[in-house]
């Protein structure tokens, strides 16, 4: 399953660095984040609950940049 | 500028007044280290919070770690003024990126500016404004003057000029009437339309569009990655040498040079390369080019699913067009009436009469080559002879409109025709009045088209069809094209494509541009499909790579200097930024270059980079 998400997020390295931690993050198969859109797209992997996911994406990307938000 | 952003322009005004204030002031001691500091935290303190909180999460070498050991290096060295600079410098570059991104991201949507927010429909004699959303199949909405036109449908009621512009890039105003189907996304212009929808908002045009252009800079090009991975490594290559330019130089110094070890100098060194190293001008620059090439791009009515695809397309070698509908208008029209022995308009009054009651698309190019309304009454005694032609009795006379078998089999003598298409003879009561030519078509920028890809360096251009050979050479000679395979099935097009990519140079790629219909495999089999004249045929947009909204070939040729321009500029940001960076890299670790080249190779080229990225949107 494919999801689109609206991000916020001040630079483009921190917008690189989500991508990374959001790939990183279990349950999720794929993960772009498109700064100039202000968009992640999350491909999950078959059978996670996206909400419970998307708490630990955003988590995740908290630690590396403190200043992004996720909107889901 | 949004709140934020005029919160920091608030802060940077304030610090940069109290620097130069302080600078000039003849301070000592503690209280100029005092006064310093408070245009130092005013400017500072949210990146040297990020810096500790980017520590406590255990992610060091990012840029606001990077500015606060510098500038905190610089203080402890005794050059506050140039800690405070750096810092304010680099505040000044954070604000001008992100005005300058938000400025384009508005500016691109402006472009796409087709999303229509309500629709209207009529409840008991009101008309009332909804949702676009929540418009079922078949309801009938109605578009005022000047609205867009928000589902796709069919006019009930109603005529008008409709503004594609916004989706083609084309200005010429489309004529329609009742029972043509219209596209959402158009701007009514002169009259009330009613439109029974066909879709629902979600698979109209418009929202088609605006998915494949939100989503196009999402498919990233070898350039942002290759970025991407550069900055992963170069931040703690370059923060380690930093380190390293602070602590062996001195060592070296004192130990085996016996000279004093100059700490200060070497750190001061060190220091420099750390504010030099931030890689944002790179980072931020290249996405920027590709994100605003694209938005010039759909400006343009080239619609560009992704960055990579920009990027294959500015790299192709070889063109592949499909004939009918691409280069040609696919549709029949009279292109001469030959050997007539009345006037040229009375031959084809008698045929377009003769054959009134035929609907092949033969003698429907005939009615519409003759304009005026046919008057059945004077069309008598009709008898169609299949694969011949008719006769028919037209204000008495016996006419016989056909091919070469049924003059033959009237037994009149009839000339052949020199030209390439379909002939239709014409004998009035049994003498030959000569023949009327019927052809494809060539669409009206063809020739020009072809003209401008060979200038703008393809190397090969082929034409595949499915045509005779005979009409797909003459085609071919007409517009220049050199290469061409005809009396292809649809099956071998995808073949012939494959030969063609594996006799083509390795860099080179291969664009096949077709109409969409029949052809989404070689669409999908080609280096980049080019579907064109794609405006509410789902198959091509999904097929292709690239999607031209209006059917003219001269596009092709504009996406391709579109994309070389944008990889262009992606390139003189890639060499410009590494460039000046690693020179002043060098002149930092031999002490040429001060910290004040340091905040030009850092906040002067991102600035420099951005500007340079911006230019991609004004492609034409």
């Amino acid at each position: 399953m494919k999801k689109t998400y609206k991000i916020e997020v001040d630079c483009a390295n921190c917008a690189n660095k989500m991508e990374e931690a959001a790939n990183k993050t279990a349950g999720v198969k794929s993960a772009t984040v498109n700064f100039m859109t202000l968009k992640m797209i999350v491909e999950f992997e078959e059978g996670q609950e996206p909400k419970a996911v998307m708490q630990e994406v955003l988590k995740n990307c908290k630690k590396v940049e403190d200043d992004c938000e996720i909107y889901f | 500028m949004n709140k934020k952003q005029k919160k920091v322009l608030v802060r940077i005004i304030i610090a940069a007044i109290l620097m130069i204030v302080l600078s000039i002031l003849p301070l000592k001691g503690y209280p100029r280290f005092g006064l310093f500091m408070i245009p130092y935290l005013v400017i500072g303190y949210d990146i040297l919070k990020k810096a500790g909180k980017g520590i406590l999460n255990r992610q060091v070498f990012d840029e606001n770690f990077l500015m606060a050991v510098a500038t905190i290096g610089a203080i402890v060295l005794g050059e506050y003024t140039e800690g405070v600079a750096v810092m304010l410098f680099y505040q000044i570059g954070e604000l001008f990126q992100s005005y300058a991104v938000g400025k384009s991201r508005r500016n691109i949507s402006d472009l796409m500016d087709i999303r229509p927010d309500y629709a209207n429909i009529e409840v008991e004699g009101r008309i009332e404004q909804v949702d676009p959303d929540e418009v079922e199949v078949g309801t009938v909405i109605v578009v005022q003057t000047g609205e867009k036109i928000p589902i796709d449908g069919i006019i009930l009621e109603g005529s008008s000029t409709l503004n594609t512009s916004a989706l083609t890039g084309e200005s010429l105003p489309r004529e329609v009437k009742p029972e043509d189907e219209v596209i959402s996304g158009c701007i009514n212009m002169t009259g009330v339309l009613k439109i029974k929808t066909t879709k629902e908002f979600g698979e109209s045009t418009v929202s088609k569009i605006l998915e494949l252009v939100e989503n196009s800079s999402s498919r990233k090009s070898k350039s942002e990655n290759f970025i991407s991975k550069f900055a992963r490594y170069y931040t703690p290559i370059v923060c380690y040498s930093a380190l390293a330019l602070a602590v062996f130089p001195p060592i070296i110094n004192m130990l085996l040079l016996g000279n004093s070890p100059a700490w200060g100098e070497w750190i001061y060194r060190a220091l420099t390369f750390l504010v030099i190293s931030c890689p944002c001008a790179l980072v931020i620059s290249i996405p920027l080019t590709f994100f605003a090439g694209i938005g010039g791009a759909s400006k343009e009515g080239v619609l560009v699913k992704g960055s990579n695809y920009l990027e294959t397309l500015a790299r192709t070698g070889c063109v592949v067009f499909d004939k009918t509908g691409t280069l040609t208008q696919g549709v029949f029209k009279v292109s001469g009436i030959h050997h007539s022995i009345l006037e040229d308009e009375s031959v084809l009054e008698y045929a377009a009469l003769a054959e009134c009651y035929s609907s092949h698309p033969i003698s429907k190019s005939l009615q519409k080559a003759y304009g005026k309304p046919i008057d059945t009454s004077r069309v008598t005694d009709v008898q169609e002879i299949g694969g011949n032609g008719v006769t028919a009795l037209v204000d008495g006379k016996k006419i016989a409109a056909g091919n070469g078998k049924l003059m033959k089999r009237l037994g009149i003598n009839y000339q052949e025709c020199k030209h390439v298409g379909t002939v239709v003879h014409v004998a009035v009561n049994g003498v030959y009045a000569g023949h009327i030519l019927i052809s494809d078509q060539l669409k009206s920028h063809t020739k020009e088209a072809i003209h401008t890809l060979k200038s703008a360096g393809i190397k090969k251009v082929v034409m595949l069809t499915g045509d005779a050979k005979n009409v797909a050479e003459q085609v071919a000679k007409d517009i220049g094209i050199s290469m061409v395979y005809s009396e292809l099935l649809p099956a071998d097009k995808v073949t012939k494509v494959e030969e063609l990519l594996e006799q083509k140079g390795k860099k080179e790629k291969l664009a096949f541009v077709g109409d969409g219909i029949n052809d989404a495999p070689v669409l999908s089999r080609a280096d980049i499909g080019i579907a064109m004249g794609a405006l509410g045929s789902d198959a091509a947009i999904e097929a292709a790579d690239v999607v031209l909204m209006d059917d003219d070939p001269l596009k092709v040729a504009k996406a391709i200097r579109i994309s070389r321009k944008c990889i262009k500029i992606v390139y003189e940001n890639i060499y410009f930024a590494i460039g000046i960076k690693v020179l002043c890299l060098i002149l930092g670790a031999l002490g040429i270059a001060n910290m004040w080249l340091a905040i030009f190779a850092d906040v002067g080229v991102m600035v420099l980079a951005v500007l340079n990225a911006i230019r991609a949107l004004f492609a034409k």
